[in-house]
């Protein structure tokens, strides 16, 4: 299953809420506020690379690069542009929006 | 905003009162960070006492390296550097909103102040118009 997060975790709780639903082996893509979670030194880091022991986490390139976070990105995040996004959405059997 | 209108002709030339606008939102995901730079400009206009200030999630629109090509919206960014020519020049960023983030002065777009949480309170406490965005 992928899980799409598209809220700021400094502002919102929809990352914590999506992370406490996801089961091994399924994937969060982090976009639009939402991918400042994956940056280095933010509070949401932690969050992140503590998921990551058991799901793969992706960000969309695009957003980084429109909040200047392309250099910041967390190891381990992959990063992934709009053909990427829509790969992912094929490959996995269904998505959940945490609007 | 009327009554912001409404004060300044009632009072005429002479009264200049202490503005702050705060922003809290992170640029691009909502439109807040762009309406209020637009509100600040504007505001440049009426020749009052206008501080800006950045705290929570608003400390990201400060950033520096924005490329906004690959989301198709405007850059605004480089909108924070014309505010000098406005004479908008008190701006201000919470210390623990920059440290939550991991970001330092030198990531920010702009020369700023940096209060820590009491300065901050009290600064807000001194003004007679806070409008948040």
């Amino acid at each position: 299953m992928l899980h799409i997060v598209n809220k700021s975790a400094t502002e919102r709780n929809s990352l914590e809420s999506a992370l406490r639903m996801v089961t091994k082996g399924s994937a969060v893509l982090l976009i639009e506020d939402a991918v400042y979670a994956a940056t280095q030194g933010s509070v949401a880091a932690a969050k992140i690379q503590s998921a990551m022991a058991d799901v793969q986490i992706y960000a969309l390139g695009p957003d980084l690069d429109a909040r200047g976070m392309s250099s910041r990105v967390l190891d381990g995040v992959k990063v992934v542009d709009y053909s990427g996004f829509v790969d992912l959405v094929t490959e996995h059997n269904s998505c959940q929006s945490w609007l | 905003m009327s009554d912001m209108m409404d004060d300044m002709e009632e009072g005429g030339e002479g009264v200049v009162k202490k503005f702050m606008f705060v922003n809290r939102k992170a640029p691009h995901g909502t439109i807040y960070a762009l309406e209020g730079l637009e509100v600040v400009l504007i505001s440049a206009a009426f020749d009052q006492d206008v501080s800006m200030v950045f705290v929570d999630d608003g400390v990201y629109e400060l950033i520096k390296g924005v490329n906004t090509k690959g989301i198709e919206v405007k850059d605004f960014s480089k909108t924070y550097r014309a505010l000098e020519g406005y004479d908008i020049e008190k701006l201000y960023v919470e210390k623990a909103s920059m440290d939550a983030r991991g970001l330092t002065e030198d990531d920010l777009i702009v020369d700023v102040t940096v209060l820590d949480s009491a300065e901050m309170a009290n600064l807000m406490a001194e003004q007679d118009v806070v409008i948040s965005y």
